[in-house]
């Protein structure tokens, strides 16, 4: 029997790859831009465990017959909203109880690395660094180290709230502009450009003088301030799509204006948006790390970077090794949202690359 | 042209009057005046709620806000910007002039010295892309550029005022200077000048000379580089002749837009540097609550920034005729 040749089965279609899927793949292999993701990441690790790495309580101990899992708490507590699921049980929820002292060394206890609070203040002050204290103590005898890993929480925090907020104001504004067009946009454009004539931080000065200090106040102040560049991008990717098949189908479809802005024309631009608020979470650390250097943002005793540094300034002579930790924390939480962002631009726009 | 620049000109009106009204609000509206920071010195509370009001009558914040806004308008088109709202009240067109040395000069030396070193770097970059001096250029300009300035600022103090001992870092002048000869009070300015200048610099340097790089290459596609080429002209002619040329013209605009805001003034920095510049005088104005110097500080940046914008556009249609049309 003569065997027929077959025809060779057609390979299986390829599945359709998104442009999100697409630009993932391409920003995947971008090793600055993946180094910049991992170490973002390891920052958001680092503030949501820091109860675990620097802590005045124990993170497992048996004080007098009974467990208790102070630190672990903690860590609970730091998702929004948990405070209500776990409380911490006497005597470590007494603001006066000292594990330290007493905890006897009969008792299991599995101590942070960092057995200190940020706002602890010891009898060493302005010690270099040692194996009690690796990065050294400040003026009120406080572990700097401990302090670093709290600022974390307030960097984070502000970049994500205060982009938060700016991204808000300017996709909508950006969306209205490119989307109505007409005098609307002549509104929205002239309001971008005023605020864009005042230095912003000049603007962010301005508000937040006559504010309380606080560090909501920073965030909210900071959203307020930078939406500008959004509500740029924004307008012009809705001028660009207004035209596009799909928008034309939607609204023949009968979509309100609202739905077609939101549901239909945002999705496929949110892209250049993207980059612009990763480049953004960047400059917002770097202002609220300014702003609390120059006393307007987080207060003492809580730390946050701006302040660890101001203190490094004033005792520049004495202790100069109070400089190092959190010029580098800056730095790195900088140049890490830097290196996303170029990524990010070039992973979504090959043509640039 | 001159219908472009009218028109121009009449689209930056409504920009300008908005920069009043924003600084206007912005400072006005905020709760504690400087009336309530003053009489907050005074011990007594029954005192001190006359001296509150007998402040806010002299100060005029007793009068309503569309009033004092008019009234702010009507002085600040003959440029008077008031007296300042501290104790000392100073005129504050007299208090900015004051400052106003210290800022200009660092940002006629950085802008300076980053075009001078800009300008060759993004070159030689350009002109061999991804050779070695581009490879090595870029790396280097871009750690610099990723390290904040203020970041920067204290470490260097750290290290060559206090370690090293080189350089002072705290204001203009010595304590001594008035006792040193001419030429000594030169290198004590310029020794002051070293640290500050320098952390003004490096960061636009890395931005200015990529702006350059990028240009070129720009520019290298065009025909007319082919042309020139083609016709076996050298290749540094055709960098320096036939390409550097061409992108002078948005390195022009970059100047218009970077000098306000230089101007404007790193707050940070200047208070770092204790630097007696329009940085620092915003920074002192806010923690006396001093409206008029606000204001004055906050609208002269804005115009500027406005005035810097609108030359560049104005640069721009004339050396590119095609703009115009637009």
């Amino acid at each position: 029997m003569i065997e027929l040749p077959t025809a060779p089965t057609p390979p299986p279609p390829e599945k359709g790859r998104s442009l999100g899927r697409l630009a993932w793949e391409r920003f995947r292999r971008n090793p600055r831009g993946m180094t910049g993701l991992a170490f973002v990441l390891l920052m958001a690790a680092i503030a949501f465990f820091s109860p675990l790495l620097a802590n005045r309580q124990p993170i497992v101990c048996r004080y007098q017959g009974q467990w208790y899992f102070p630190a672990m708490v903690e860590v609970i507590q730091n998702i929004p909203g948990a405070t209500w699921i776990v409380q911490k049980s006497p005597p470590f929820s007494q603001v006066t109880f000292n594990a330290k002292r007493a905890l006897t060394a009969a008792d299991f206890a599995l101590w942070p690395p960092i057995p200190f609070d940020p706002r602890e203040t010891t009898v060493n002050t302005l010690q270099p660094p040692s194996r009690e204290h690796w990065l050294g103590t400040d003026q009120n005898g406080r572990d700097i180290a401990a302090r670093v890993i709290y600022g974390t929480i307030v960097s984070i925090q502000v970049g994500l709230v205060s982009m938060g907020i700016a991204t808000g104001i300017g996709i909508f504004l950006g969306a209205l502009a490119g989307y109505y067009q007409g005098w609307t946009d002549i509104l929205i454009s002239r309001l971008i450009e005023i605020v864009q004539c005042f230095p912003t931080f000049f603007l962010i000065l301005s508000i937040l003088a006559w504010l309380e200090p606080s560090i909501i106040n920073v965030m909210i102040v900071i959203g307020l301030t930078s939406w500008t560049s959004i509500a740029r991008y924004t307008r012009g990717e809705f001028l660009r799509l207004q035209n596009q098949e799909f928008v034309l189908a939607t609204r023949a479809l009968g979509c309100g204006s609202f739905r077609i802005m939101f549901i239909h024309i945002l999705p496929n631009s949110i892209a250049p948006v993207l980059v612009t608020v990763t480049f953004g979470i960047a400059s917002a650390i770097l202002a609220e790390a300014g702003l609390s250097w120059l006393g307007f943002g987080v207060q003492q005793p809580d730390p946050s970077w701006g302040n660890i540094l101001r203190d490094a300034y004033e005792y520049l002579r004495s202790a100069p090794h109070m400089v190092y930790p959190p010029c580098a924390a800056i730095f790195l939480a900088v140049l890490c949202y830097n290196l996303v962002g170029d990524a990010l631009r070039d992973a979504i726009d090959p043509r640039i690359a | 042209m001159l219908s472009y620049t009218i028109r121009r000109i009449l689209l930056a009106l409504p920009t300008l009057f908005g920069i009043t009204l924003v600084t206007f609000l912005v400072i006005n509206l905020a709760p504690g005046d400087p009336a309530s920071v003053q009489a907050d010195q005074v011990m007594d509370p029954r005192v001190s709620i006359r001296v509150y009001e007998q402040l806010r009558e002299y100060y005029g914040l007793d009068k309503p806000l569309l009033v004092r806004y008019g009234d702010w308008l009507k002085r600040i088109v003959t440029l008077d910007f008031g007296n300042s709202m501290t104790p000392d009240s100073r005129k504050v067109t007299v208090k900015i002039m004051e400052r106003l040395p210290a800022t200009l000069s660092l940002a006629v030396l950085s802008l300076g010295i980053g075009f001078a070193l800009a300008i060759p770097i993004g070159l030689l970059s350009g002109a061999r892309r991804n050779g070695w001096f581009d490879t090595v250029s870029s790396t280097i300009l871009y750690a610099l550029y990723a390290i904040p300035s203020y970041v920067m600022a204290i470490p260097l103090i750290l290290w060559i005022s206090i370690g090293l001992d080189l350089l002072p870092f705290q204001g203009m002048k010595s304590d001594n200077y008035e006792q040193l000869t001419t030429m000594g009070k030169a290198a004590d300015l310029a020794k002051h000048y070293v640290l500050i200048t320098f952390c003004f610099t490096y960061g636009a340097l890395a931005f200015q000379s990529r702006f350059v790089r990028q240009n070129l290459l720009e520019v290298f596609r065009q025909e007319y580089i082919l042309t020139a080429r083609a016709k076996g002209v050298g290749e540094t002619t055709v960098v320096l002749k036939h390409a550097f040329r061409n992108t002078l013209i948005p390195l022009v605009t970059l100047f218009g837009i970077t000098f306000p805001q230089i101007l404007g003034g790193s707050v940070i920095l200047e208070v770092m540097f204790n630097w007696p510049g329009i940085g620092r005088l915003f920074f002192e104005s806010i923690l006396q609550r001093d409206y008029p110097t606000l204001m004055a500080l906050s609208f002269i940046t804005a115009f500027l920034v406005l005035l810097g914008t609108l030359l560049a556009d104005l640069l721009y249609a004339v050396v590119d005729p095609r703009v115009r049309y637009d």
